[in-house]
């Protein structure tokens, strides 16, 4: 079937099968790799990214579900001149990332978050990552990156 | 000022923030432009005779390139057999009758277990097609767990005649524990984990002009290439590993393993590139797990609180092929008695196959198997003599004056401050009036109870030191300098601390240091990342080779300057060559390096120190107890991990971080497991309770630097401080919370149900 999805912008068209999922057709058909599959079970958040502004986890929508909507994923987020995120920013001070496979997912999913509660408590910070998985960094640095991404957005 | 011990932000994030890592799954190479994708076709059934195969409806359906089974694999030597049966206690895999096919041939051992390989040409054509391979199963009892292991009623290899891979004998002295006022015996279960990268398996091949690539992910580019080389009977000259970004390893990821080995076979076999990566499905059925030993301690001592005799026996279980599990427990063994003064320690274990996934390194590896051990045994001691379980430590932990101290399990630690260690946390952690809000709760009788939970440990960290670990520094013409390190970062910050140490010794900015790794046309010589050694190995290595290239360099300043080469200085502030005394005459790197003629200062550096290190500190965590519920909610978590002089804090503490979630994820939450037929009940995420960030508290870590001695950084490792020290302390917490009702033990992990059990079976009982 005939997909057409507005990613970081730019207009992504394709034949595509039915199954297809939303992930897959970031990388393999718009050519973008930074999301990642970490899991088969929704449980891992490495392949969130922007649907129409809300955080999803793109390997539980199919591609077709994406039609006519706008994706937007980590690499969509720096501004002009590739002057990164605040919240990409945050994570780089605060060494919110290691290995760095999580990462992208983890960025949006912060995106998102701050989107809809720029002041978060720790706790709402750590309830809201719940479903965006981290093997390496323990979570501390992650929560502290948003949090400080926070408190620049508010100052 | 030196930038060495500085809070340096990586170099690594930008790229890795703004356009992701490139994984084995994200390479647009051009070599792999055309190359097909594997699906592997794996056992459903734990042990089963395979009777026939039939893989004609998979050949026929769409896309497939081909299906291949164990009757395709004509075209390889046969496995190099390292001629260990198993008797000698000797690292493992072994050969003879344990060996490990590469697909199952006439038997199948765990789920999980590859059978077949189907190729296709697009991605979601693989998993349609393998649901078309018809394999038929004839079911042979499942050996799950120690009993079944050693009644040896069903064997996994039969012509091995035993379940029993690995064994040390038992030990006997009859008056080990003579003497001792207090003794107390307990059995414990360290159980399986699922290591769980993010990035699971992965790789790429293609074989092309008599040359194998292989793109894996791996800790160990270097060490892949060698295993390929001996299971393709190649000349390691015919093939290049590539580790790109890698998503994780955590001990699972050393070398190549069975799957990305088939992968590149077939890719050779049928001609064509391959890309195969995992589903986190088959990562937690297929990839190595770690941990799975059951031990019984015994301690003794004296009523004021003197340990005078431990004994470890240990039954490894290494699922079903003995690769590196059966080595686990020689390094459990080897770390038993841990920090502390114990006259008469004693260790035995035995290594068991049984019908699960094999195991293998878990970030720890054996080390924190012997620290959960010792810690939870002298947490029982302490109960049974009612004595405070942090003064029994203090009393008992080797006192500084008595460094290097030659452990009665062998090793010599080098360096250690352990009472320090242990009086800071409870300082900063406020000891004394945590256990006064604990006695105040229990004099109330609130459901939410408290328990606080100490570990001491010291670790053995680059335990093959006289492995090595390479480097090659190359400062160009135009000032710059690149680093081929034969260590391989995957996530540890390698990139950012090696051009540190560059800048360190030569001034040279570290915006302006290249880190290359993991590619063995590149580097041919190196070991990797694992066992905590890339630091003190690799990030001396680079180290030395840095000051060889500032000797290097110092002559042709020289010459340059028409000066003696004694007289000059290096301002490593500015990274300017001058005469001593005489600044407003210097040359930049890049004068003396194009002077030099380009890529001409040079140095390559195969270092060892001979001698592992020991890491130490102290881990407290502070729980609450839910006593209706059995909930456990770890509220703090306090370390000291002394790992040595420290480069960069911000990624010693990443690394602590990391190792603290993990731990308190074994003592709290994961647990791979399996019923009695040998069925996973845990294989995937929704089932494999991973920690999540809703689950933990930040972290109080502590500083504290004692440098090591032998090597010129004073580095030790930090990489498995955390899940050697959390691990404890976080299951000394249960069982402190509720020990007021008679408790003494609860086994990991402790999850609500486990500890609402033990809760409510001591209440019975009262």
């Amino acid at each position: 079937m005939r997909v057409s999805v507005t990613v970081n912008g730019s207009q992504v068209a394709a034949d595509v099968a039915d199954r297809t999922l939303l992930v897959h057709f970031v990388r393999d058909v718009a050519g973008l790799t930074a999301t990642n599959v970490g899991c088969d079970t929704s449980s891992c958040g490495a392949c969130t990214v922007l649907l129409d502004g809300r955080s999803v986890k793109s390997c539980t929508v199919l591609a077709a579900q994406a039609d006519g909507r706008e994706v937007v994923t980590v690499e969509g987020l720096a501004g002009e001149q590739d002057q990164m995120h605040p919240v990409q920013e945050a994570f780089r001070a605060e060494h919110g990332l290691q290995c760095g496979f999580c990462t992208p997912g983890m960025v949006m999913a912060a995106v998102s978050l701050l989107a809809e509660n720029p002041a978060p408590t720790e706790e709402e910070v750590r309830t809201a990552l719940e479903g965006n998985l981290c093997r390496c960094t323990g979570y501390h640095n992650i929560v502290r990156a948003v949090l400080a991404a926070a408190s620049d957005n508010s100052a | 000022m030196s930038i060495l011990g500085t809070r340096v932000v990586r170099t690594e994030d930008p790229r890795l923030l703004t356009a992701g890592g490139t994984y084995v799954d994200d390479l647009r190479v051009p070599e792999l432009a055309d190359a097909a994708r594997v699906t592997f076709v794996r056992s459903p059934i734990a042990h089963a005779l395979i009777t026939g195969i039939d893989v004609s409806a998979a050949r026929e359906a769409e896309g497939v390139v081909a299906v291949l089974t164990a009757a395709d694999i004509d075209d390889l030597p046969p496995p190099p057999d390292n001629g260990l049966t198993g008797t000698e206690g000797a690292p493992l895999p072994l050969g003879g009758p344990w060996s490990e096919p590469l697909l199952a041939v006439d038997r199948v051992r765990f789920v999980g277990e590859p059978v077949a390989m189907v190729i296709t040409n697009q991605n979601y054509q693989g998993e349609d097609a393998a649901e078309l391979v018809s394999v038929d199963y004839e079911p042979l009892p499942a050996v799950i767990g120690v009993d079944a292991a050693l009644s040896g009623e069903s064997l996994l290899f039969p012509p091995a005649g035993s379940n029993l891979a690995v064994t040390t004998g038992t030990p006997v002295d009859p008056a080990a524990f003579d003497g001792c006022d207090v003794v107390v015996e307990q059995t414990i279960v360290n159980q399986r984990l699922a290591p769980v990268p993010m990035e699971g398996r992965a790789a790429a091949a293609r074989w092309a002009d008599g040359k194998l690539t292989v793109w894996v992910s791996s800790q160990n580019a270097q060490i892949g290439r060698l295993i390929l080389a001996g299971a393709f009977g190649l000349d390691p000259g015919a093939i290049r590993v590539v580790a790109p970004d890698v998503g994780g390893g955590f001990g699972a990821k050393i070398g190549v393993d069975r799957d990305a080995l088939l992968v590149a076979w077939a890719a050779k076999h049928i001609g064509r590139g391959l890309r195969w990566a995992e589903t986190r499905s088959e990562n937690l059925l297929a990839m190595t797990h770690g941990r799975a030993q059951q031990q019984v301690v015994k301690i003794g001592g004296t009523r004021e609180g003197r340990i005078l005799a431990y004994r470890l026996e240990i039954v490894q279980d290494t699922g079903a092929y003995p690769r590196m599990g059966g080595f686990l427990p020689f390094l459990t063994s080897l770390m038993a008695v841990g920090p502390y003064d114990i006259g008469h320690v004693e260790t035995a274990y035995r290594v068991i196959v049984t019908n699960t996934t094999p195991i293998s390194a878990y970030r720890g590896a054996g080390r924190p198997e012997a620290t959960a051990a010792v810690e939870r045994a002298v947490d029982l001691f302490a109960a049974e003599i009612g004595m405070d379980p942090a003064q029994v430590r203090r009393i008992n932990l080797i006192p500084p004056d008595k460094f290097p101290y030659s452990s009665p399990c062998g090793p010599v630690y080098d360096t250690g401050g352990y009472v320090k260690a242990l009086d800071t946390v409870l300082a900063a952690a406020g000891y004394e009036e945590l256990r006064a809000e604990q006695a105040r709760r229990r004099e109330r009788g609130d459901v939410l109870q408290l328990g606080i939970g100490v570990a001491s440990y010291v670790e053995i960290t680059a335990a093959d030191a006289n492995g090595g670990e390479t480097a090659r520094l190359v400062v160009h013409g135009d000032g710059s300098a690149t680093v081929y390190t034969g260590s391989s970062a995957h996530g540890q910050g390698h990139h950012t601390a090696w051009a540190m140490l560059v800048q360190a010794e030569l001034g040279i900015d570290m915006a302006m240091v290249e880190v290359v790794h993991g590619d063995t046309d590149l580097i041919p010589e190196g070991v990797g990342t694992y066992g905590s050694r890339s630091l003190q190995l690799g990030g001396v290595a680079v180290y030395k080779a840095a000051v060889e290239v500032k000797e290097q360099a110092r002559q042709v300043a020289a010459d340059l300057l028409e000066a003696s080469a004694d007289d000059l200085e290096l301002d490593t502030e500015r990274g300017i060559w001058q005469v001593r005394g005489d600044p407003a005459a210097g040359r930049t790197w890049a004068q003396v390096a194009s002077h030099a003629g380009d890529d001409v200062l040079t140095a390559f550096v195969n270092y060892t120190d001979g001698q592992p290190t020991f890491p130490f500190g102290t881990h407290l965590a502070l729980v609450e107890v839910d006593t209706e519920t059995g909930k456990v909610r770890l509220l703090r978590h306090v370390t000291v991990d002394d790992a040595g002089t420290v480069v960069n804090p911000v990624l010693a503490e990443g690394q602590r971080h990391g190792g603290i979630a993990q731990g308190v994820a074994q003592a709290l939450f994961e647990e791979m497991a399996y019923d009695a037929d040998g069925n996973p009940v845990t294989g995937s995420l929704i089932d494999y309770a991973i920690i999540t960030a809703a689950e933990l508290p930040s972290f109080e870590l502590l500083a504290s630097e004692t440098p090591a001695t032998i090597n010129p950084l004073g580095a030790k490792g930090i990489g498995e401080a955390g899940t050697i020290g959390a691990t404890p302390a976080a299951q000394n917490a249960v069982v402190d919370a509720v020990s007021y009702l008679g408790i003494r033990h609860v086994d990991m992990p402790a999850t609500p149900a486990r500890v609402w059990a033990a809760i409510s079976e001591a209440r019975e009982s009262r």
